[in-house]
């Protein structure tokens, strides 16, 4: 339903109901903004060697957390006071689930620039940071579409996202495999190496998370739970 | 956007202007009432004023010589020796004896203060107690109506005191000792009417209006209610009952006196009943009271609530269960509030038992619903038209023993409404 | 405006965006066809078979073709906004309607595949086997006792005393009212709370040992309290009664039924499983709806 106007939630009787829903519809992609950008800059901070960025990243984490925690409250206000049903149920629920997802992947950022910091001490450009800023890129990108999918409810879009992650599971496993070989040339690589395949391991999470959120987002739209379901049923959803 | 300050300020000024509306609305109210209270305390007080002495009787109480020579009487149990004594001579014997200064010479004077009626009194006295002739006995007879008029009003110059000045003396001094005394009117409530004020009463009347009661609740009652339920509960919406409707609510406001002619015309010219009989005036009666009993035992219907026929309805009661489990309970004290009202209204009426003929002047207290009698008000509208001053205060008293039967019943329609009364 | 205080300033602001957007009665550009019905209309088990059924009072129609089964031992609500049409459906199904003299009755309404608006059928009987519950609670103004046995007496159910008895008590227990008032059965029932006046009425429904219940809006009249008895007790006799139920309040209908039937303008727009009505509904306007959206 991509024609759908954006005021859906915006057309209670109660007008203070309207603000609510909107309210956690703006502050989720506000998150989901932050969460976003926390990821990019980790990743440049690693590709980059720059630990000062990196540390930002971490100490930006207790916003994400906090937002989570604010969300959540929201939500639960929204249930107790107004009772949602159908299409403000499902909004609310999403929500409440999309921001665990969000709250992981801004953790997964979390460890990169850990990673990040342990890396640059160590110095000296290692191997596999083109794989890390190609999965990177495609993850990334795949977390803004669900985001957008989920301001626009466009349950199409979504259920691109959720096709593009078994790309990523590839890409992820033709990185990891490229990575053994880096091992197996020189074993004094493995420690580094291992250091990149928990970055990409972390990327590779991020994407599982904007492919829940896509779910998500389905479900929103068309009230119809795709978790655990193969792509074809999701697709016969979204055709729907 | 009005400036908030001034709004309230304006708020304010016009609440002055409300308030005094509403003060001087309530004073109007509270004079519409002064009105109504002090119409009725003048009504009250003008009809116990003048007729609170109608409830009491002047006697003359004395020691009488009962001479059977004085009285050609040997033997009282002899029905026909006491047909024919004299039992005036004893009574102005005593009479005399007790007046001082008066003799035989002045018997005629003395034995005007006797009631004609006393020698009756006496002679049922003696029939009774055959033994007392030849003994002497204290007596209480009733006084001569002008002594009556004289010992009550004497001063008042409504009423004309008929007795000469030597004969008021006389009175004042048996009053002086106690031979002339006021009591309660007995006499009042315990006989018919009469052409002598102070033995006119109004048991005839009572009872006449009481047959006359009966006849109307048993006919209105039944026929009323039956009539309002099937109306309320039965009848298509058509507008044949429209027009029923219309017509009923038209005969409550009809003058009471065209159903007195139609009583007359149908009742008694084509069916031939008789004259002046409590059946007679019942039937009339009904006819004037059906229209109020229809619409009050309607409204009381109406005013069962809807809930109550759809909690009936939907267990399955069938509409006659309804309507005699349900709505007639709940209804019947609003029916018969409206009914005794009705009946109040109807014991209050006089203009339709007129022409019945339920006017005519009837000693005899009736003894059958089909006894000529008369009623209360007629009795009050009788005496009030009389030219004898002393009839006034009888019917004064008359219509003080309406009221209290009005206001009985209006009590008993409250008493009644509390008491059946249930809450839903 | 700068002598207001700002409170006032804020008032009138929010009065301004509320004027901006009026209230809108219903989405204009959803059409309803007539006698189409989204969703799971039909029941493999019927008891009320209902089909095409109009009703109309004078030339205002106020059921427009509606088919729907209602299934054995269900408890089917029927909510949508006032003027819907769901009372009037539900009067139908025990012809309470039949006291309206306009109102006009068509289509074929089956019970247990007998027609209700048969000339032979006798409404007696009918409402025997289906009683109804009012809105408002209304107990007769009579003891507990015989708001209970009124039902059993007319109906000639009982001989003895003692079978009475049995069925008041028994009545009284399944309302879950038998514990209260076991002691004070002579006391008049307008006595008694709302709540418990309500459930007395349920008792004296069940006394008739009828097949269907009918509730119209039982619970708008009670508080939050009452209103959680009746509905387990609801809960219990679904077990042995079908029970059609229309409510206002649609947690209410989310909670005590099996199916949900959604009423629109004398439409019935949707039937579904309550689940789903009130997790994703099929219909547009019944989302609406039951989103608080219009209504």
């Amino acid at each position: 339903m991509p024609d759908k106007k954006d005021d859906v939630y915006g057309d209670h009787i109660s007008h203070k109901f309207n603000d609510e829903l909107m309210a956690l519809k703006s502050e989720f992609l506000e998150m989901g903004g932050l969460v976003e950008s926390q990821v990019d800059r980790a990743i440049t901070a690693l590709v980059d060697n720059d630990g000062h960025l990196a540390d930002e990243v971490r100490a930006t984490d207790k916003k994400v957390d906090q937002m989570e925690i604010d969300l959540d409250e929201e939500a639960t206000l929204i249930i107790a006071r107004r009772q949602p049903t159908a299409r403000d149920l499902r909004l609310v629920i999403s929500v409440i689930k999309m921001v665990a997802d969000l709250e992981r992947v801004g953790d997964e950022a979390k460890k990169i620039a850990k990673f990040a910091i342990k890396l640059s001490e160590e110095g000296q450009a290692p191997r596999g940071y083109v794989e890390v800023r190609h999965i990177g890129n495609h993850v990334l990108s795949m977390l803004h579409d669900a985001l957008d999918a989920f301001a626009r409810l466009d349950s199409e879009q979504a259920l691109r996202i959720m096709k593009e992650d078994k790309r990523v599971d590839e890409e992820y496993q033709a990185a990891t495999r490229t990575l053994l070989t880096f091992m197996m040339e020189d074993t004094r690589n493995i420690s580094r190496c291992m250091s990149v395949m928990w970055i990409l391991r972390a990327l590779e999470r991020v994407g599982d998370h904007a492919c829940n959120i896509a779910e998500n987002v389905i479900f929103m739209v068309k009230g119809e739970d795709v978790r655990h379901t193969p792509v074809e049923e999701a697709e016969k959803v979204v055709g729907r | 956007m009005t400036d908030q300050r001034s709004q309230a300020e304006i708020v304010r000024q016009s609440l002055k202007r409300r308030y005094r509306k509403e003060r001087r609305f309530r004073a109007y109210g509270i004079l519409a009432i002064a009105i109504a209270l002090s119409a009725l305390v003048v009504l009250f007080v003008d009809i116990i004023g003048k007729g609170y002495t109608g409830f009491t009787k002047t006697t003359i109480t004395m020691e009488v010589e009962l001479d059977g020579e004085m009285m050609y009487l040997d033997d009282a149990t002899d029905k026909k020796q006491i047909k024919m004594a004299d039992f005036v001579e004893p009574l102005l014997q005593a009479l005399i004896r007790q007046v001082p200064g008066a003799t035989e010479e002045n018997r005629d004077a003395v034995r005007d203060l006797l009631n004609p009626y006393a020698s009756n009194e006496l002679r049922d006295m003696l029939e009774q107690n055959p033994e007392w002739l030849g003994t002497t006995q204290t007596l209480t007879v009733l006084a001569h109506t002008d002594v009556d008029v004289y010992v009550k009003h004497a001063g008042d110059d409504a009423y004309s005191i008929k007795l000469s000045d030597r004969q008021q003396r006389w009175v004042d001094q048996l009053v002086e000792k106690e031979v002339v005394q006021t009591s309660f009117n007995d006499v009042f409530f315990s006989s018919g009417d009469s052409r002598d004020p102070s033995r006119a009463g109004i048991l005839g009347a009572i009872v006449g209006s009481l047959l006359t009661m009966l006849v109307t609740l048993v006919l209105s009652f039944p026929i009323g209610v039956a009539a309002a339920i099937y109306l309320e509960e039965f009848a298509p919406q058509n507008r044949l009952t429209d027009f029923i409707e219309v017509n009923i609510n038209n005969l409550a406001a009809v003058p009471s006196i065209i159903f007195g002619l139609l009583g007359l015309a149908v009742f008694i010219n084509l069916f031939g009943m008789p004259r002046s009989v409590p059946v007679v005036g019942g039937l009339v009666l009904t006819l004037m009271t059906l229209p109020t009993i229809i619409i009050s035992s309607r409204a009381a219907i109406k005013s069962v609530p809807p809930s109550i026929r759809e909690a009936a309805e939907g267990i399955g009661a069938s509409k006659m269960q309804v309507v005699l489990h349900h709505v007639l309970p709940l209804a019947m004290p609003g029916m018969l509030t409206g009914s005794i009202i009705g009946m109040a209204q109807a014991l209050g009426e006089t203009a339709p038992l007129l022409l019945i003929g339920m006017v005519a002047f009837i000693v005899d207290v009736p003894d059958g619903f089909f006894d000529s009698a008369t009623v209360l008000p007629v009795q009050v509208f009788l005496w009030a038209g009389s030219p004898e001053l002393a009839f006034i205060e009888r019917a004064s008293a008359a219509i003080m023993v309406l009221l209290a039967f009005l206001v009985s019943m209006n009590a008993l329609a409250i008493w009644l409404r509390k008491r059946l009364e249930r809450r839903w | 405006m700068n002598t207001m205080n700002p409170t006032i300033a804020k008032e009138a602001d929010h009065q301004e965006i509320e004027a901006g957007t009026p209230v809108r009665e219903q989405p204009e550009e959803t059409i309803i066809e007539e006698g189409k019905t989204v969703g799971e209309p039909f029941a493999d088990n019927a008891k009320f078979k209902l089909r095409d059924v109009n009703v109309s009072y004078g030339d205002t129609r106020a059921i427009k073709n509606i088919s729907l089964d209602v299934a054995k031992n269900e408890v089917i609500a029927f909510i949508g906004p006032s003027g819907c049409g769901k009372s009037t459906f539900l009067r139908c199904l025990n012809r309470m309607n039949d006291s309206i003299e306009i109102c006009k009755v068509t289509g074929s309404l089956q019970l247990d595949d007998q027609d209700i608006y048969d000339r032979r059928r006798d409404v007696v009987e009918l409402r025997a086997r289906v009683g109804m519950v009012f809105q408002k609670p209304n107990p007769f103004p009579k003891s507990i006792y015989d708001n209970v046995a009124y039902g059993p007496r007319i109906h000639g159910l009982a001989n003895r005393k003692s079978d009475l008895d049995d069925i008041v008590e028994n009545s009284l227990r399944k309302a879950g009212l038998w514990s209260e008032v076991k002691d004070r059965l002579d006391a008049t029932a307008t006595g008694m709370s709302g709540g418990q006046q309500q459930r007395l009425c349920i008792a004296r429904a069940i006394a008739v040992s009828p097949e269907v219940i009918l509730m119209d809006e039982p619970c708008s009249a009670l508080d939050p309290i009452a209103t959680a008895r009746v509905e387990e007790l609801m809960a219990e006799m679904s077990e042995s009664y079908t029970i059609v139920i229309v409510t206002h309040s649609m947690q209410q209908a989310a909670r005590v039924s099996n199916r949900t039937a959604y009423f629109h303008l004398g439409h019935l727009v949707e039937v579904n499983e309550t689940n789903k009505v009130f997790t994703s509904p099929e219909h547009e306007l019944t989302e609406s709806y039951i989103t608080g959206r219009f209504g």
